[in-house]
């Protein structure tokens, strides 16, 4: 108990916290928008190897780290239309589809990267971003360290966590992709497409999701491997639900379970000889599950999620 | 009316697959004029106005709108947004609502820009107050939708309508779930704003309130005009020559010695999450040979009733006892199996299952019954031919036995309902607005099984809006308001409407 206590006051940990959540913070919005206009996506662990491999090649290739981030979403929305023209256009099971994208996503990812790289036994290495380092609030005590220290993928995704509530609350866009995912007739009988609103919603989704890949490869690492993105997109899935597609508690379930996850690498080292490691890895996970029970009972979801709707049918 | 037209539709047709909802439907549409659109259920008249507001693509023909200047323009067809763009609003006879949403941004979806950063809520707000003046009709507008009464879901559907600046205005059954005085007000309201210009189509199944406030009548029969006569010179008799093609069915009432209760309920309390969700000391009973009204303008406490009834919601306190015994509240299938037939007011959403066949529908509430199955594993063909049998019986038409019940038109699926409900020789119906949206035949088919029970010596409470209905039906009348029940000892029609607003003694 008390190792736990001293591991919650140290910096580190709640730095680990925020940089472990980021990824997730773009997977979850990324959901929460697909899902909202009533579309799942379960292409999204796909689609994140789509964007860690793609925002990696392109700077390895030489666009530059920005250039990365375009490129990893354009792959991410590439990805995301193919699912939309699926689901939407022709109304196929969501779930296929989804599970269908991911094997695609991902066989094509690691497909290019074995194409370009073929003699590579150890993955070639790329500048990543840097901790942006603001004068003075840096040299803070603990807020300095946790906050200031982050690189600008996470205070881009903190930035989407605003900017996606502010679109989803505030204008008239957000109200037709919520209406469009409760009842897609009300959109259709005010002469708006109920088609154009779902699959750009997918578009835009995808593209966030593939930023959480793009992530891993360019910030939390320096370099793609094989199974690194292992079950974050999935762990989204849950998060959105747990969230009830709000941003806000999107934002909080990703660090709580960025929080558990850098408790769980703590722990290990701290009574690690005791306890087998494995319980230690699977805790946040267990955590994540009792936290979605809670709070999926209470969850309302968009009622016209998973349901396809066909222009001029009953 | 010595107006010019301002809508012409010229040789519409539209076709599902085997069935010709609209064959070559012509039809005027003058400035200033009330249209009303009469036929059976299914006749096509909702297949024609959807044509008319883009959301099906005719087969054939055209749609010509004529501006105030007297040029005649082809209108885009299968376009909502081009129909809309023509000045034609629609209020669909299904609820076209996001129900998350709250009624302000349901009615403002579409109005605004996307690339809009603001929303100019105020302004619009202004703008709805001034309809809401004009057409009378008042809804809260900051409440999501899913909370409101379906009463008032539907004034919010028409001030979505009025909303976008209309000069033709369809009202597909806008009145199905408004009281008598609300439609009245409705189309008081209607008439006036045809002084400025309005030019209004609508349909109902109502003859009282169609020969009262419409101009001029034009009536399908399976997908084919068949008349139009001006209102002046229509009478309930001519009208329903034209539509059925035949007199109506009329019932007749027998007096009959009541029996012993079947249904006692005693000093029932529900306290639900909202007013309209709440019961405070409802007693009642409901005897042999007896049918019980129940009146009272929708959102006061009739679901709550019924489905405490039917033992899907759990009581506060109080009693409900059936044939004398005490039974379990909250427990739908112990109130089945003790003799409860239940005819839901959502038919579509608890009344069938709707991706399921209508042969399974019909045989959903008996499956541990020797008839339709041994040792748990269920008769095909037993059930098929007792689908065969019943859909005879009680005229259910469609598609098939094996085709899914949510494609059956309103009228067909109530009978499938009646059919399931009737064939357990039930002691107690529970009818909850069991003619709503129906056409006057299969009202009169509903009316003529629920006096045919109560021959066979059950008990019905019927639950209806419909004061015509009530009055013509029961034997006893009480009437619901806010939560609470009183027996009417007057049965005329304006002390009966006085009780529903909860003013009279
Ligand atoms: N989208 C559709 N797909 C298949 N069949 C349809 C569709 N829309 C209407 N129909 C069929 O067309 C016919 C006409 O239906 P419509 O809804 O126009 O009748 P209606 O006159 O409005 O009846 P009601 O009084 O019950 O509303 C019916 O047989 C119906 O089953
Ligand atoms: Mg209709």
């Amino acid at each position: 108990m008390i190792e736990i206590f001293q591991i919650l006051l140290t910096e580190s940990f709640w730095a680990a916290s925020l940089r472990i959540a980021t990824p997730l913070i773009f997977g979850v919005l990324g959901a929460l928008i697909c899902e909202k206009s009533g579309v799942l996506n379960l292409g999204i662990e796909g689609i994140f190897v789509a964007g860690a491999m793609a925002g990696w090649m392109a700077v390895w290739l030489g666009t530059g780290l920005w250039g990365g981030v375009v490129v990893a979403a354009i792959a991410g929305g590439f990805f995301g239309l193919i699912h939309a023209i699926l689901t939407v256009t022709l109304g196929l099971s969501q779930h296929v589809s989804g599970l269908g994208v991911t094997l695609f996503a991902t066989s094509v990812s690691y497909f290019s990267y074995r194409t370009a790289l073929p003699k590579v036994s150890s993955p070639p290495r790329i500048e990543p971003f840097r901790p942006l380092e603001i004068p003075i609030l840096s040299e803070l005590p603990f807020i300095g360290t946790v906050l200031f220290q982050q690189t600008a993928l996470t205070w881009l995704a903190l930035f989407m966590v605003g900017l996606v509530w502010y679109v989803m609350n505030r204008t008239g866009l957000g109200v037709a992709i919520k209406a469009v995912g409760d009842n897609p007739n009300s959109v259709d009988a005010q002469g708006l497409s109920v088609y154009g609103l779902r699959i750009g919603a997918i578009v835009v989704g995808s593209a966030l999701m593939a930023l959480g890949g793009a992530f891993l490869t360019m910030s939390a690492f320096d370099a793609f491997f094989f199974g690194m993105v292992n079950g974050r997109g999935w762990i989204c899935i849950a998060l959105v639900i747990f969230a009830s597609w709000k941003p806000g508690k999107a934002l909080l379930g990703a660090l709580l379970f960025g929080a558990f996850d850098a408790l769980q690498v703590r722990m290990q080292t701290e009574v690690g000889a005791k306890v087998p490691s494995q319980v230690f890895l699977a805790a946040p996970y267990v955590l994540s599950i009792v936290a979605l029970v809670i709070a999926a009972r209470r969850a309302e979801y968009p009622r016209a999620l998973l349901t396809p709707w066909f222009k001029g049918q009953r | 009316m010595t107006s010019s037209p301002v809508l012409i539709l010229d040789g519409l047709s539209k076709s599902f697959g085997s069935v010709r909802a609209a064959d070559a439907i012509s039809l005027k549409l003058f400035t200033g004029e009330v249209l009303a659109l009469l036929g059976e259920n299914g006749a096509g008249k909702t297949t024609l106005m959807n044509m008319l507001f883009g959301h099906y693509m005719p087969d054939s023909g055209k749609i010509e709108i004529i501006d105030g200047s007297g040029h005649a323009k082809p209108l885009q067809l299968g376009n909502p947004q081009a129909s809309i763009a023509a000045g034609i609003g629609m209020v669909h006879q299904h609820f076209t609502l996001a129900e998350n949403l709250d009624a302000l941004d349901n009615i403002m979806l579409g109005s605004e820009s996307f690339i809009h950063l603001r929303r100019n809520k105020s302004q619009a707000i202004r703008k709805i107050q001034k309809i809401m003046n004009d057409s009378g009709l008042v809804a809260p507008m900051d409440v999501a939708v899913g909370r409101l009464t379906v009463g008032e879901r539907q004034r919010v559907e028409i001030l979505k309508a009025l909303y976008q600046d209309v000069n033709i205005l369809v009202l597909d059954e806008p009145t199905a779930v408004l009281t008598p005085q609300e439609a009245d007000k409705l189309f008081e309201n209607i008439t006036a704003m045809t002084k400025n210009g309005l030019s209004v189509i609508f349909i109902s199944h109502k003859l009282r309130e169609v020969l009262a406030f419409s101009n001029r009548i034009a009536v399908l029969r399976h997908g084919r005009k068949v008349g139009e006569i001006s209102s002046k010179e229509a009478n309930e008799r001519k009208i329903a020559r034209l539509m059925v093609g035949e007199e109506t069915k009329v019932f007749s009432k027998k007096e009959l010695q009541v029996g012993e209760p079947v249904l006692e309920v005693d000093n029932l309390t529900i306290s639900g999450s909202s007013k309209r969700e709440s019961l405070s000391n409802i007693s009642l009973s409901v005897n042999k040979h007896e049918i019980l009204g129940i009146a009272g303008i929708s959102g006061n406490g009739q679901t709550v009733l019924a489905n405490a009834i039917s033992g899907l919601v759990k009581s506060s306190s109080g009693k409900i006892k059936i044939d004398g015994k005490n039974i379990l509240t909250n427990d739908p299938s112990n109130i089945i199996q003790a003799g409860v037939g239940r005819i839901p007011e959502d038919r579509h959403k608890d009344g069938i299952v709707g991706q399921m066949s209508v042969a399974e529908n019909m045989i959903i509430e008996d499956l541990n019954d020797g008839k339709v199955q041994s040792r748990g594993l269920l008769n095909h063909e037993a059930i098929m031919r007792h689908c065969s049998n019943l859909s005879s019986k009680y005229d259910v038409r469609g598609p098939g036995p094996n085709a899914s019940a949510r494609l059956l038109s309103g009228g067909n699926i109530q009978k499938l309902i009646l059919a399931r409900v009737f064939e357990a020789s039930p002691k107690l119906i529970l009818a909850n607005q069991p003619t709503r949206g129906l056409d006057m035949g299969a009202a009169a088919d509903v009316a003529n099984r629920l006096l045919e029970a109560r021959q066979r010596g059950s008990g019905v409470i019927l639950i209806s809006e419909d004061l015509d209905e009530i009055l013509s039906l029961s034997d006893r009348i009480m009437v619901i308001y806010d939560g609470k029940l009183r027996m009417a000892e007057t049965h005329d029609r304006e002390t009966l409407g006085l009780m529903m607003a909860g003013e009279a003694a």
